[in-house]
């Protein structure tokens, strides 16, 4: 049965900073001591790789599970279904492949950044140059994601002015990094984990236990309230092309995200490379699975009307189910873990795009390779806040933006400008410094560049106002096709009738959607027509005023929608043809990725480097058997 | 580096390459990998072209109101899981045994 009960979300909820001042002591705390401890580059980029297989597990799990994927797809699975649950398994699949390509050359191979891998046996200004490009637009992209994602979640549940927010993240995740490095992101991510990892769990079996711990009741529940297409499969796979492009870029951009890669230097060998990625699936793949059951039981005990009146995207649907199912404890602590969870991946991004900067461009390209550790770490310190700030300073700018491609395109260059030419250096003898330029280069413009002619933006942002005209006036013929008429010589019914002024008023509601003064104006009278409480009718006064409200309303549809139509629908509709995109994929992934090794193969092949290939011998057994890597 | 030096690092690079034992290492692990890779696309891959051309099957009552997709998703997931338990089982009880052979007779 849904609850329509009140929710204390947006509000101030002292619980919720308790449980925020807490972990920001504790984490403050972590970094004062890790700050003791990180003096070297090795210190400071890699946690001095002493961390164990089983903690980078748990830290990789805290550095990839973001807060649209904690709060997302819970969300998701709460107001769509089934088809929220395509996305928790789209952004698991990725991680197998890391370790079976990957993790473990990487480990042999690398020293800091995954560049380090790429330019092994290649020239190494140009490469880091390329892999330094790669690697910072795919974190300064996501940084910009979660920034702006923090921004409006942190409103949303502590009603805290937006760029308080992001200057509050921006703040603490400078902190982390500046003055603990990887041993103090390590161990912020570890603590997000376990927290968000338990929260979750004890979410679940609240929701179980609700339901008599039988999931059988819980979708039985669910398919009662929503129908049985809620269980279904539904309209969110359309075109098989997109699907398999989008899947490509999940897969294997989760293999090309920097600060993923990064991590795999912290341990100290491929043994625990390996080990990490199987525990770090395990847990990825746990709370996954959890945030389903989270989803549709916030759909049956919380309901859909509730969570969608907070956050159209259902954003919310998991800290109302814990209210409803915990009280305003549980809610504040799973805020809090909220909090926890954007700081984890912000400021594990912020160190792989400092890295970036001061390992790959500073030390590789302006000086050669050649440079005191001392001035290494300064650099590599003076990125992180130069990062942070841009990052606080894009996630002002993009306030209230449309940032949901932003996600889609990180793992689209992901996929194409990192995984490509990282792939081939460890796997083909034949790849040159020529191939792997091209390649890198050849993926980062071409994911950048088909994501503007895609859908996505060039329909949906570029052209957004003549789209959301052309939804409207689809919407409306939609609308008319459905009224009725007349036979020849015969007046309607009055049944016929009343049908066709309720069309009607569909109609003007769509067009008067599209004046937001005048939709905003109609909006507030409404929030005051009164219900009845449960069981009893409502007062002659209130039916009284109720009717007014409605007569007000049934007047500005009147008088305002065939001007609106014509103002902003009409006029934009008749002059301007609908929108269409450029490139017609909303994720370019396999043709960005495709284009990638194309490129880089055929540079390769026609122009050898034999000492390359020379050198390839030696890589190879580093590679397999750890010979000579970094300590 | 002197010109001598280097060329006796040379020397144990192909005679490692030539080795028996490291031939079999990196092919098995070359092998190994390539099976759950192709494993593991085929396994998500197919459960996208299943929602993309084939709904129906996953609208399918498994127990219930429960439909054959729920398990589905959720075992893909679990599969993905078990793909890279069975990399690490392989991988500790045969792996790194070569690697430990092969780094001896290097050392030797």
């Amino acid at each position: 049965m849904p609850q329509t009960t009140q929710t204390l979300i947006g509000q101030f909820n002292p619980v919720a900073v308790m449980f925020f001042v807490l972990f920001v002591i504790s984490t403050l705390g972590i970094t004062y001591w890790a700050a003791k401890r990180t003096r070297t580059t090795k210190d400071f980029y890699a946690a001095g790789r002493s961390v164990t297989g089983f903690q980078n597990g748990l830290a990789l799990a805290g550095d990839y599970m973001s807060a649209a994927s904690f709060l997302g797809i819970a969300g998701l699975v709460s107001t769509k279904g089934y088809d929220g649950l395509i996305y928790s398994v789209g952004w698991l699949v990725g991680w197998p492949i890391i370790m079976f390509l990957i993790s473990e050359p990487l480990r042999n191979l690398g020293k800091y950044t995954f560049a380090d891998v790429v330019a092994y046996r290649l020239n190494q200004r140009p490469i880091r140059a390329a892999a330094a490009s790669g690697s910072l637009v795919v974190v300064l992209t996501y940084l910009i994601a979660q920034m702006v994602g923090a921004g409006t979640l942190i409103k949303l549940m502590f009603g805290l002015p937006f760029e308080i927010a992001v200057v509050l993240v921006g703040t603490l995740m400078i902190s982390y990094v500046l003055f603990g490095g990887m041993i103090a992101t390590t161990w912020v991510q570890i603590i997000k984990a376990g927290l968000l990892l338990g929260g979750a769990t004890i979410l679940v079996i609240m929701t179980l236990y609700h339901f008599n711990f039988s999931y059988g009741e819980l979708f039985s529940q669910a398919q009662n309230l929503y129908g049985a297409k809620f269980l279904e499969p539904g309209g969110l796979i359309t075109s098989p092309l997109d699907a398999f492009s989008l899947g490509l870029a999940l897969m294997f951009g989760t293999a090309g995200l920097p600060h993923i890669l990064m991590r795999f230097f912290t341990v100290p060998d491929a043994r625990a490379a390996r080990k990490s990625v199987f525990f770090a699936t395990g847990f990825i793949g746990y709370f996954y699975i959890l945030t389903v059951t989270i989803g549709f039981g916030a759909a049956v005990i919380v309901g859909q009307k509730l969570i969608m009146s907070i956050d159209k995207g259902g954003n919310m649907a998991g800290p109302l189910l814990a209210e409803a199912l915990g009280g305003n404890l549980f809610l504040g602590f799973l805020a809090a873990v909220a909090f926890a969870t954007i700081l984890a991946v912000v400021s594990g991004l912020t160190l792989a795009g400092a890295s970036a900067f001061s390992h790959d461009l500073f030390v590789g390209v302006i000086r050669r390779g050649q440079a005191a550790e001392k001035e290494e770490v300064k650099v590599a310190k003076m990125a992180t806040v130069g990062l942070g700030i841009t990052a606080m300073l894009l996630g002002v700018l993009f306030k209230g933006q449309n940032v949901a491609f932003l996600v889609g395109l990180t793992f689209a260059i992901a996929a194409s400008a990192n995984f490509p030419a990282l792939a081939m250096s460890i796997m083909w003898k034949r790849f040159t410094t020529k191939g792997a330029v091209a390649s890198i280069y050849t993926g980062l413009v071409l994911a950048t560049v088909l994501i503007i002619l895609s859908p996505t933006v060039w329909v949906d942002i570029v052209h957004k106002s003549e789209k959301a005209a052309w939804d409207i006036k689809d919407k409306v013929d939609k609308i008319n096709k459905d009224l009725k008429i007349a036979a020849p010589g015969q007046a309607l019914t009055p049944e016929d009738e009343a049908a066709n002024n309720k069309i009607g008023k569909a109609a003007a509601m769509e067009i008067i959607a599209a004046d937001a003064a005048v939709k905003g104006n109609i909006d507030g009278l409404k929030k005051g027509i009164k219900t009845a409480p449960e069981g009893a009718a409502l007062s002659p006064a209130d039916i009284d005023s109720n009717k007014q409200i409605n007569d007000q309303i049934d007047q500005i549809l009147a008088a305002e929608s065939p001007r609106i139509f014509k103002d902003k629908v009409e006029s934009i509709t008749s002059v301007i043809p609908k929108p269409q995109p450029i490139f017609p994929l909303k994720n370019p992934g396999i043709f960005s990725m495709g284009a990638a090794f194309l490129v880089g193969i055929l540079f390769s092949l026609f122009g050898r480097d034999k000492e390359a290939e020379l050198k390839y011998n030696d890589e190879k057994i580093r590679s397999y058997i750890g010979i000579g890597s970094e300590e | 580096m002197t010109n001598k030096s280097s060329k006796s690092i040379k020397k144990t690079t192909e005679e490692i390459l030539e080795d028996s034992d490291f031939k079999s290492l990196s092919s098995q692990k070359n092998t190994i990998s390539v099976i759950l890779t192709i494993l593991e696309l085929v396994l998500y891959f197919g459960f996208i072209a299943l929602i993309a051309f084939n709904k129906a099957y996953l609208s399918q009552k498994f127990s219930g109101a429960i439909t054959i997709g729920i398990p589905i998703a959720v075992g893909t997931i679990f599969l993905s899981w078990v793909f890279t338990g069975i990399y690490i089982f392989w991988a500790n009880n045969k792996y790194d045994v070569l690697v430990k052979k092969v780094k001896e007779k290097i050392g030797g």
